[in-house]
């Protein structure tokens, strides 16, 4: 019997195909750990048909699809699988929303959304989603790098 | 052009970058705007505005753009509150922007707002329920002066398709061509733009004129190129931009425009300038019928009227 590198979970999230490497950022973005955060396993670098890849299970949590979709920022073609007594109750792909609010940081250091005293929020608007891009609302700039500027 | 579009409704509207307008509505801006001419000449007089109170919030220093804003609203019947200098302000206290917009906000019909920050217009507009105009936001957005140039190659060339465009000198971080740029490429203006090579338009400027379907020519001869322009848009180009003298000195002096320069240039090419001048644009060419830099200045005047009308809801 092949060994599992991360146990199955009863009840819970998994994300799967995330590029490898960036399972912290996923973590980051679904701000995990937080005070009430249930098991979280976190696999990286597994590899699979198409290449290496990591894996995020959270037990004991569905995770809301709209919370999730921003994950796409980093990886795009992540897949979500929802379990229910170790069964694949829901499975879809993430969709990145058209607004990301309060998780990418502006490259930009003098646009007023980094401003601390300011009470906003960074906020892009996603202008092409392949290959993504998105533009600040506030100053209109593009990140060139999102991965890098994940709050 | 056609003047009357149904359903253009402006009021309440805010003016933050020239890519919130269609093109549309910039023909229809434009075509409001020659409406305004006498009366911002004050040959007519009529108080479309009467009643009204503009919020002049300058956290920056401006002459044109902040002088022009206020005789606009003064040529309305208008009238204006505000600061050239935020030092007299709260803000000196540490208040944030968006709270002195709040007070703004419950104090006027509309604000006008010049601040160092990229993208305190946005802002600003957030926490208004009053229309904002931007009046330039660091070194971003200042769609203004974007339909003010329009404005000037509008009427003086009739339109501003077909023409053949040079943007001249800073492109890299002049504010005013960043938008110019895209507005031009919106009606198909064929596009040049010549700088030093250190202060090219930057890639994604370009490729917003490549995404509207122009090509824009780049060079760093101005020589080369300047026989076949309608328009020539010269910017000022700043010394701290360059590590030593030498080098800006050269770079300056490839680009000055004078009278031998223009001598193989089209008989009804227009000069343009957004001032302040220093010495790209030699004094000789002041008098001459390609000089439109100060003409360009006045347009300011009706343009700025026309968006104040439209977004208090003035009716010409």
């Amino acid at each position: 019997m092949k060994e599992l590198k991360i146990p199955l979970i009863k009840n819970g999230t998994v994300i799967d195909h995330i590029p490898p490497g960036n399972a912290v950022k996923v973590l980051r973005i679904l701000r995990i750990p937080s005070k009430d955060s249930s098991t979280v396993s976190v696999a990286m670098n597994v590899k699979s048909k198409i290449g290496k890849k990591d894996i995020v299970k959270i037990e004991n949590r569905e995770l809301d699809p709209n919370e999730v979709d921003k994950i796409a920022l980093i990886a795009p073609k992540a897949t979500i699988n929802i379990i229910r007594d170790y069964e694949v109750a829901e499975k879809h792909r993430v969709k990145l929303p058209d607004e990301i609010v309060g998780i990418v940081k502006c490259s930009n250091p003098n646009c007023v959304s980094n401003k601390t005293n300011e009470p906003v929020k960074n906020r892009f608007k996603v202008i092409k989603k392949d290959p993504l891009r998105i533009k600040c609302y506030y100053c209109e700039r593009e990140p060139e790098d999102i991965s890098e500027r994940i709050i | 052009m056609s003047f009357f579009l149904i359903g253009m409704n402006f009021e309440g509207k805010d003016i933050i970058s020239i890519k919130d307008c269609s093109k549309k509505e910039i023909n229809f801006i434009l075509n409001y705007a020659k409406k305004m001419i006498p009366y911002a000449k004050g040959e007519k007089f009529k108080d479309f505005l009467k009643g009204k109170v503009l919020s002049s919030l300058f956290f920056e220093p401006s002459t044109r753009t902040r002088l022009s804003f206020e005789s606009a609203m003064n040529r309305l019947g208008g009238r204006v509150i505000g600061f050239s200098d935020p030092g007299g302000t709260s803000l000196k206290k540490g208040e944030s922007l968006a709270d002195t917009i709040r007070m703004a906000d419950s104090y006027s019909d509309s604000i006008v707002i010049r601040h160092p920050q990229e993208g305190a217009a946005r802002l600003a507009a957030e926490f208004s329920d009053a229309p904002v105009l931007n009046a330039g936001d660091g070194a971003g957005r200042h769609p203004t002066q974007c339909l003010l140039d329009l404005f000037t190659i509008f009427t003086e060339k009739k339109q501003i398709e077909n023409n053949n465009v040079i943007l001249l000198g800073d492109l890299k971080y002049g504010r005013t061509v960043h938008s110019l740029a895209y507005a031009l490429s919106l009606y198909g203006a064929e596009l040049t733009f010549v700088s030093p090579n250190s202060l090219k338009m930057p890639k994604e400027v370009v490729n917003e004129c490549v995404e509207l379907g122009i090509k824009p020519v780049q060079t760093s001869n101005l020589e080369k190129v300047i026989k076949s322009a309608d328009v020539l848009y010269v910017t000022r180009i700043q010394r701290e931009r360059f590590p030593d003298a030498e080098e800006y000195n050269r770079v300056v002096g490839s680009y000055q425009i004078n009278k031998d320069l223009l001598e193989n240039s089209k008989k009804d090419l227009i000069v343009m300038h957004p001032l302040p001048r220093v010495t790209e644009i030699n004094p000789e060419i002041d008098g001459t019928d390609k000089a439109l830099y100060f003409k360009q200045a006045f347009n300011g005047v009706p343009i700025r009227m026309a968006l104040l009308s439209l977004v208090m809801g003035g009716k010409l």
